[in-house]
């Protein structure tokens, strides 16, 4: 497996690569860990004639944790998201759902950024962080605009993102609640077969809000707002939850693949629901 | 795409290489650099044979492009041993049979190398979730995992000693 | 006492047989010193990389190479039209077939070989693969082997016509051969009489070997000297060498073949592979060395597959489990051409020891061969030919029979098991088991997990789940299996017509250390390591004093190869044997330096000693010095010896099993609690060896058993090409087992060893297999097909109605 030529530019800024983004067009393309990209680009199932390597943006880089404020640069690992204490102490649920990505080679090159960016719908960054409800920055040549996690993605591979954009950082408020991330998965490294974010706050023994997104069980993230209120005002009881799972089953569109058939996936994704909500139920 | 001079530093020893963009750092170290350690299993980044240590890193060599290497400190399965000797890692590899084929073996050592660096006092769970990026088809791990935590008690050891 | 301590540290020095002696290979391995075929780099090497059919079936309408060849870089393209003329565009099989190198006229599965690319360095032949242009024209795709036999489609058009095949009659022009054995007729009166018979379809899926290092060669012409040099990942050095002479008409001495360190086989390796043809072809037309080394993708979708056995079985008992006979039939896919690896005349391999560790009067066996759309192969992965197939199906027929009569599988078995008095043992379907003891190994087994403590903890979970109070089942996998190993005798076994010995050749050096040469080659079993153990213990030479060599064609003397657990069973006896044509000289020459008579001497751990005078002796470094430095009268200098082993019979190792895996009903996931393996391979060379091996043949079969398969769609595209979809547990979704053994020798082997190797995938696939099917027969489940992945457990479960 071998990838077809391409030119590598590695710039020192935004605004650099913005600039190789806009001369080249359609024909560059960036990279942050690589490691869904470089695959692609070997089984020449993407072809990169100009190829923009990430790593060197400073900018691009850090965790910030400040005012009940996460923040989170593109090209922050999923290895930094997984070691940071701060973001541990403000948001318990990335570190939980980052060390159920891939495996520890592909979490030291692996970024949030690309994770959420590039529009698999396998991977588990898009569905949490529309359980946060996030923003993502983007950065293009007239400026900067910023688009809500739960507007941005749109189909297979397909975002909101222009091709002359960076996503470059990715904010949300550091969530209150109870927070569980549950994913099944065939082995250590795969993709969900289903896998559920979800953040409960909980005030005088009810639920007060519920946030709840799925992942791999659509073309995109699934974010069901109908699923978070079907447990408010509940006690989260075996009722509730069961209003949650129907109204999540009313939203998710799997697709038969190698894990299982369809009617597979949707009870396991009500099982997987079932148990994130249970999780994060008792840590609220 | 013509080549391009890029420098690393394998095993505290600098290079200046000339590479094609599209040159995977695995078949720069193998064969430009002639380090036969890593070996390619997979090719997608599924079974860590070609793990090598770029900048305190466990990264798979054959998933990134010599080029993204550039300034890059790197260390293979060649660099572990110390002047003295084979590295703890290795000898308990021996010791406990961590290895059969030995065609995983460099990649194992060297994830193994930079897990041990990060957790010294692992618990078999961690260790056996700490190389779940490296397969193995002919130990089963048990051996392999055996030979991390002897390996690990044995630095402990020394490094108590040594205080 | 002192003399006993002595004589036992003499023993101890030897590290020989018992001894779980540190692998001497390990000391490259570690330190990334390994030599791979994928590191053997020559000057001017050319690389080659092939054009591959994305289709299963297709008519190949033209083929156009000049873009390619204009690609800087590009040395050569070959088609089958360049091949024709060197008759080298068709190969033989090992199976008696043909199969073709490059893609004549029409292509027979995704992923054939259609044009060869030979380039400067494997980034411009990977480019140039891109441009070849190749014009198809789809063809209907067969991937069912029970619809191939009623379809009109022909695959093979090149023997549409021909009614006998390489095993006999052909009956439809999908068909490859039927192969019999046992009695029918007596059978099916034994079944129709029965006062019970359980039938079931037991099907073994398409899987693959898969070892870490895929394969590759690396040919070198050398035209001045006319010798052909050829480095690949062979498991059968000295049969590819053969092949290559009678394939390209060069002279078996002008070739030399090369198996360097090899990165795990597991039957993936046996076989020969247009890849290896073609890289000898092109170093011959460009006069350079050429490597050829494949892509994980196409190690998966081209090379050797295993299994895919459609078993359809019967068996009848008595009204109390004594099991009175046996009937199997099978439909068995070998893909677009059969090319399994067995012994030339067994077609389905020793498929017929699918009586099992069972005394079973009567039985037949039927295996109809069939052509379909998907990759050539067969080949036994980490099994001797066919056998796990067979271990699968008789302990899948025996859970069923155990369900039919409501009856403990695990006392069902014990009272049909062979009993040790019965041995050697001869088997309705034709075997001779040398020697067993399966009642004392089942026993051990039962006791260690505590076996009716672990039923009485399954019967109150079944209570709990029918409670709605935990969602886990618990299964019990019980497993007895016996192995047939170590293949000749040679009046039945051959590959390709060459009878199915072992060798080795000894040299023992004046200084009194050795090298033995054999025709086997290591691929992680640690040859080096353990043969030197055997003759350590044969020659009084320290382990450490001998240096064990195999895989080059030019130097080892000629063997058969490693594959089916022959090692230790054929080369480890021709080990020995040499051995002691080696002492029996080494006597003569002790009588002489003792000036006694070669009678009055007798071995004693490393030495010759004058019977009653202990203090007279000669050491073999003794000995061996003396063997050239004295002219001893009747003695010819030197001390060598080489022995060709045919043994007299195959081995029959054998083990006890139990899986213990917990089941999660609602999403179909698993966690094995407790694996525990007792195996008996008879004399025990090297237990760390031993027991390194139980645990990656275990693996492997978890791996098979719980999700590894190769799948097509109906158009015949592979599913799993990748390591993504292609199932390979890592350390995580392993358990940790727990190995046990009894010592049973063969009574016919020179040291009494069976081999063990494969064992562990015989055995364990069906234990892990009943294990899951276990966990609900308490709700009525009598057979589901593997693999057991998560979502074939959820619809066990859907389909019985435990979802609520």
């Amino acid at each position: 497996m071998i990838p077809s030529e391409f030119e590598y530019h590695r710039p020192g800024s935004i605004a650099a690569a913005l600039a190789v983004l806009e001369e080249h067009g359609d024909d560059a393309r960036v990279m942050a860990g690589g490691h869904s990209l470089i695959p692609m680009m070997k089984l020449r199932m993407a072809d990169v004639p100009h190829l923009i390597d990430l790593q060197s943006i400073d900018e691009l880089k850090g965790i910030s944790v400040e005012g009940g404020k996460v923040t989170i640069g593109a090209m922050t690992t999923q290895h930094e998201l997984i070691t940071n204490d701060a973001l541990a102490a403000a948001a318990p649920i990335m570190r939980e759902a980052a060390l159920l990505i891939a495996d520890p080679q592909v979490r030291y090159m692996g970024t949030i950024g690309g994770n959420v960016a590039n529009g698999d719908p396998g991977n588990d960054m898009p569905g949490l962080m529309q359980c946060l409800d996030a923003t993502f920055s983007l950065h293009g040549p007239d400026g900067t605009r910023e688009v809500q996690a739960r507007d941005f993605y749109e189909a297979a591979y397909m975002t909101d993102r222009e091709d002359d954009e960076i996503l470059t950082r990715i904010s949300f408020a550091a969530p209150k609640g109870g927070q569980a991330y549950e994913k099944q998965k065939r082995k250590i490294g795969d993709y969900a077969t289903a896998a559920a974010a979800v953040i409960i706050e909980k005030a005088s023994g009810k639920v007060a809000s519920a946030s709840i997104a799925m992942t791999n069980l659509s073309d995109t993230p699934v974010f069901s707002e109908a699923a978070g209120s079907a447990l408010v005002g509940s006690d989260c009881g075996s009722d509730a939850m069961s209003n949650a799972v129907s109204a999540m089953l009313g939203d998710i569109d799997p697709t038969e693949d190698n894990r299982g058939p369809v009617e597979f996936k949707k009870h396991v994704a009500g099982v997987i629901l079932r148990r994130a909500i249970e999780r994060a139920w008792s840590r609220a | 795409m013509g080549k391009q001079i890029i420098t690393l530093t394998v095993n505290g020893e600098k290079h200046e290489v000339a590479a094609e963009p599209r040159e995977l750092l695995v078949h720069t170290l193998r064969e430009t650099l002639n380090l036969r350690g890593p070996h390619v299993g997979c090719e997608t980044s599924h079974c860590g044979a070609c793990t090598v240590d770029i900048d305190g890193k466990s990264v798979k060599s054959c998933t990134m492009f010599a080029a993204q290497a550039d300034g890059a400190e790197i260390t293979t399965i060649e660099g572990i041993a110390t002047p003295d000797g084979m590295h703890v890692l290795q000898e308990m590899f021996r010791e406990h049979h961590g290895l059969q084929c030995g065609y995983c073996t460099p990649g194992m050592i060297t994830r193994a190398y930079r897990l041990l660096q990060e957790n010294p006092n692992p618990t078999e769970e961690e260790v056996r979730f700490g190389i779940a990026g490296n397969l193995c088809r002919c130990t089963g791990y048990q051996n392999i995992v055996k030979a991390i935590l002897a390996a690990a008690a044995e630095m402990n050891a020394a490094r108590e000693a040594a205080q | 006492m002192k003399d006993l301590e002595d004589r036992q540290e003499r023993i101890d020095n030897l590290k020989g047989l018992g001894c779980s002696r540190k692998r001497v290979e390990d000391a490259r391995f570690t330190q990334g010193k390994g030599n791979y075929v994928d590191d053997v780099n020559l000057p001017g090497m050319l690389h080659g990389d092939f054009v591959r059919s994305p289709y299963a079936h297709a008519r190949v309408k033209s083929i156009n190479i000049d873009a390619a060849m204009a690609l800087d870089g590009v040395v050569a393209v070959l088609t089958a039209k360049d091949l024709e003329p060197l008759s080298l565009h068709w190969m033989p099989t090992l199976a008696g077939d043909k199969q073709m190198v490059l893609a004549d006229g029409k292509v027979l599965f995704q992923g054939q070989e259609v044009a060869f690319v030979v380039a400067k360095d494997r980034y411009v032949a990977a480019d140039a693969v891109e441009l070849v242009e190749v014009e198809y024209e789809e063809l209907p795709v067969l991937v069912d082997p029970f619809e191939a036999l009623q379809s009109d489609i022909v695959l093979r058009e090149d023997i549409k016509d021909e009614k006998e095949g390489a095993h006999g009659a052909r009956r439809h022009h999908n068909h490859i051969f039927l192969w019999e054995e046992g009695d029918k007729d007596a059978t099916e009166q034994v079944l129709d009489e029965a006062e019970v018979v359980a039938e079931e379809m037991v099907y073994y899926h398409r899987t693959h070997p898969c070892p870490l290092e895929p394969c590759g060669s690396v040919a070198s012409m050398d035209k001045i000297n006319g010798k052909l040099t050829l480095w690949g990942t062979f498991q059968a050095p000295h049969v590819v060498r053969t092949v290559a002479s009678l394939l390209s008409g060069i002279e078996e001495h002008n070739i030399r073949v090369i198996s360097p360190d090899i990165g795990g086989g597991f039957g993936n390796k046996v076989g020969v592979y247009p890849g290896y043809v073609c890289s000898i072809v092109a170093s011959i037309v460009t006069g350079q060395p050429v490597k050829w080394i494949e892509d994980r993708m196409e190690n998966l979708m081209a090379t050797a597959f295993a299994r895919d056995y459609w078993m359809k079985g019967k068996i009848s008992a008595t009204k109390d489990g004594k099991i009175t006979g046996l009937h199997c039939h099978v439909t068995a896919d070998h893909g677009a051409f059969d090319a399994c690896a067995d012994p030339t005349k067994f077609p389905a391999g020793f498929f017929h020891i699918c009586t099992g560790s069972y005394d079973i009067p009567v039985a037949y066996v039927g295996v109809d061969g069939v052509y379909t759309n998907k990759a050539p192969g067969g080949v036994a992965y980490r099994c001797s030919f066919r056998v796990t197939e067979a271990a699968y199906f008789i302990e899948r027929m025996i859970e069923v029979l155990a369900i039919e009569l409501n009856m403990d599988a695990a006392e069902l078995r014990r009272i049909n098991f062979i009993k040790a008095d019965q041995f050697p043992y001869q088997s309705a379907l034709g075997w001779e088991y040398d020697s067993g003891d399966y009642h004392t190994a089942w026993d051990k087994a039962l006791a260690a997990v505590k076996y009716d403590d672990l039923r009485a903890e399954q019967a109150q979970r079944v209570e709990d789940f029918k409670a709605g109070k935990t969602r886990k089942l618990l299964g019990i996998g019980l497993t007895h299996f016996t192995e047939i190993v170590g293949a000749g005798p040679v009046k039945n076994c051959d590959i390709l017509g060459m009878g199915m010995f072992d060798s080795c050749e000894i040299r023992i050096h004046p200084t009194g250390s050795a090298i033995a040469r054999l025709g086997t080659i290591s691929q992680g079993q640690g040859h080096a390591t353990t043969f030197a153990q055997i003759l350590a213990s044969e020659i009084g030479l320290s382990a450490d004093s001998i240096t064990i060599e195999e895989g080059d064609t030019d130097t080892a003397p000629y063997g058969l190869g490693t594959y089916g657990s022959r090692s230790t069973p054929v080369a480890g006896a021709a080990t020995a044997m040499a051995g002691r044509k080696i002492r029996a000289k080494a006597q003569m020459i002790a009588a002489y330096l003792l000036e006694v008579h070669d009678n009055d001497l007798e071995w004693d751990v490393d030495r010759f000693v004058v019977k009653g005078a202990p203090e007279r002796f000669k050491t073999m470094k003794d000995i061996a010095y003396a063997a050239y430095n004295q002219a001893i009268p009747g003695v010819e200098p030197g001390l060598e010896a080489v022995s060709y082993y045919d043994p007299p019979n195959m081995t029959y190792p054998f083990g006890a099993y139990i899986c213990v895996m917990e089941i999660d009903a609602d999403t179909g996931e698993h966690e094995i609690r407790q694996f525990y393996a007792l195996d008996d391979c008879g004399t025990r060379i090297n237990p760390m060896v031993i027991e390194g091996q139980v645990h990656g043949g275990l693996t492997e079969a978890l791996a098979i058993a719980m999700g590894q398969e190769i799948a097509y769609d109906d158009m015949g595209n592979c599913k799993t090409g990748t390591l993504m979809d292609f199932f390979i547990p890592t350390a995580v979704e392993t358990p940790h087992y727990t190995t046990d053994h009894t010592e049973t020798p063969s009574p016919h082997h020179p040291i009494g060893a069976k081999g063990v190797g494969e064992s562990p995938n015989v055995g364990g696939v069906p234990a892990f297999s009943n294990a899951v099917h276990d966990a609900f027969r308490a709700f009525g489940l009598r057979q589901s097909h593997m693999p057991h992945d998560h979502w074939r457990i959820w619809k066990i479960a859907n389909d019985l109605g435990l979802h609520g």
